[in-house]
């Protein structure tokens, strides 16, 4: 058993002092990067997208431009293919421009993210760049850019053109549709299962895989950080650990949305919280606030600190949900990437291996981020509902839990 | 720059995705809320409270039957000394029994006895008292015979006479 846990620790490190040369090395290679002149060239004059295709084989590829487009938000879900050959499923557009609310299928931009290809409905004239949808201009730019583009004298380029508000169902937002009815067909079909097969038969298949879920949630989760009064707050928790869970797991499917990793949905979660926080708070819980137990001269400091412990705490879950998610999948696509940036299949098992390793570890980040984000929103719900009782009871866990690290 | 631009997209929530998430994650709180949580949480919550009647009544039902069993024993135990007792009175009683049937065998055995000697005593004086008679009258016969055979010549009448003179003379 002590020789099996030895050569194991030695197999971790050794994967992560491989893992950490990795790194090294594709930050020299990235660092090297702007010196190459085709490279230094700005981001915003691209091009066509027929010359993108004939670029020259020998320019190095930009791993961290197509880990950013993977990992952002897209008004067409990408399937396979390159630029114009690629096959994806359009979405619909939905602008609120000075002249009303716009609508039209992404298919109309014909893939193009480079603000060249005009798309015109109803009389108003629209293009993608970089996936924001400005009014297009009258006359092309040099690029053939419908864009007025304008260099300020540090030579960072700002766009001019109006961009209308974008309630795009962008491919987030589909796949956000998507798994609230997977999640509503789930749940309700395991609903009905309870009604069907009744509570004195034991649960059958996915009613049995779920039922432990919900019961940790409800017993670990929300009784466990709330107490009495976690009963309200249980179907709520359990919606907000199914969302982040299936949205994570789906996320980790090459060609899925990254929407558990877009700061906008973990924004609105967080900003949830937020609200429940502040509307559940107890007399108690003000009084924390805003009369805190420290020296009144204290209280200058403490009550600002204390107030902006009210916003820090759901920021830093959104913070945490998204960066979770996307760093992982910038892992995966940069480890793949070494595949192309080596220009050499020799680089290939080792950049699958570590694909791979990191692909299984994702598996218990996305597993364990719901569980996170779930038991911190538990906690600050129950953080704002305890009694005097019960808080001087959390506070002697606390420092259990703390003399239990030391 | 262009990563740095790429990073703004990244950090900057876009106002569609935080419309549509708010929408679709409040209109999700709040049907998985009535037809899912609240029929699953329930039916959990019943299917415990069953496990945990189920369980007290099966404690109860244990206890009752080990009272039952103490009690079985406790009644066992008094049907073992009473039949103890029966049998022990029931021994007495035979013995007493036997004890009296022996006296009063004893006594009627006795009483017999002495009926059958004081009968046979009776029996024995009235034979004898019969014999006397008989012998007396036999005696007077036979002296009468005795008499008439002595007195039936002058000769012997004056022997006789003789005889008993000589026996006065004695006197």
């Amino acid at each position: 058993m002590a020789s099996k846990i030895s050569t194991h620790k030695r197999f971790t490190s050794i994967c992560f002092v491989i893992f950490a040369l990795f790194f090294s090395l594709s930050f020299n290679l990235k660092a090297s990067e702007p010196v190459e002149p085709s490279t230094n060239e700005a981001v915003l004059s691209q091009g066509h997208a027929t010359s993108h295709t004939e670029e020259d084989p020998n320019k190095p590829v930009d791993i961290a431009s197509i880990a950013f487009e993977h990992i952002l938000d897209s008004h067409s879900w990408h399937l396979f293919g390159d630029h114009e050959h690629a096959v994806s499923m359009p979405l619909p557009v939905i602008l609120k421009t000075d002249n009303g609310i716009v609508t039209f299928m992404s298919s109309a931009f014909h893939h193009d993210t480079h603000g060249t290809h005009v798309a015109e409905i109803n009389g108003q004239r629209f293009v993608n760049f970089k996936e924001t949808i400005y009014l297009a201009s009258d006359f092309p730019n040099e690029h053939g850019q419908y864009l007025n583009i304008q260099k300020d004298e540090k030579g960072e380029e700002t766009i001019t053109n109006v961009a209308p508000l974008d309630f795009s169902i962008t491919k987030n937002a589909t796949q956000l549709l998507l798994s609230a009815l997977v999640l509503i067909l789930l749940f309700t079909s395991v609903a009905k299962a309870y009604k069907k097969t009744g509570v004195t038969t034991a649960p059958k298949g996915k009613q049995s895989f779920l039922e432990p879920l919900i019961v940790f949630v409800r017993d670990d989760l929300a009784k466990g950080n709330i107490g009495a009064k976690g009963e309200k707050f249980t179907p709520y928790l359990l919606t907000v650990f199914f969302i982040i869970l299936i949205n994570n797991v789906l996320g980790l499917i090459p060609i899925s949305a990254n929407l558990t990793g877009n700061i906008a949905f973990t924004l609105v979660l967080s900003v949830f919280t937020l609200l429940l926080t502040v509307f559940n708070g107890n007399k108690n819980y003000w009084g924390h606030i805003f009369t805190p137990h420290a020296p009144k001269a204290l209280w200058i400091i403490l009550i600002p600190i204390e107030i902006i412990g009210v916003f820090t705490k759901p920021f830093a879950l959104m913070i945490r949900l998204f960066a979770n998610i996307s760093a992982g999948h910038i892992i995966i696509i940069s480890l793949v990437g070494l595949i192309f940036m080596f220009k050499s299949l020799l680089i290939s098992p080792i950049a699958v291996g570590f694909a791979l390793f990191i692909d299984v570890l994702e598996v218990l980040v996305a597993v364990l981020q719901a569980y996170i984000f779930t038991l911190l929103t538990a906690l600050f719900i129950g953080s704002a509902v305890a009694d005097h009782n019960e808080d001087g009871q959390h506070d002697s866990a606390d420092e259990k839990l703390a003399g239990e690290h030391h | 720059m262009n990563n740095l631009f790429i990073l703004a997209g990244l950090t900057d929530p876009g106002i569609g995705l935080i419309f549509w998430t708010s929408i679709v994650f409040l209109l999700l709180v709040g049907i998985l809320g009535k037809y899912a949580w609240k029929p699953i949480l329930g039916a959990i919550k019943t299917r415990e409270e069953g496990i945990e009647k189920a369980l007290a009544s099966a404690e109860s039902a244990l206890n009752d039957m080990r009272e039952l069993k103490s009690n079985n024993e406790k009644i066992l135990a008094e049907a073992r000394n009473e039949r103890d007792a029966l049998i022990k009175e029931a021994r007495e009683a035979k013995d007493a029994i036997i004890n009296e049937a022996k006296t009063k065998a004893q006594k009627d055995a006795d009483r017999i006895m002495a009926s059958a000697r004081e009968q046979i005593v009776n029996e024995k004086n009235a034979a004898v008292t019969e014999l006397k008679n008989q012998v007396a009258t036999l005696s007077i016969e036979i002296a009468e015979k005795i008499l008439r055979s002595e007195l039936s010549s002058d000769e012997k009448q004056k022997a006789l006479v003789n005889n008993l003179m000589k026996d006065v003379n004695l006197n």
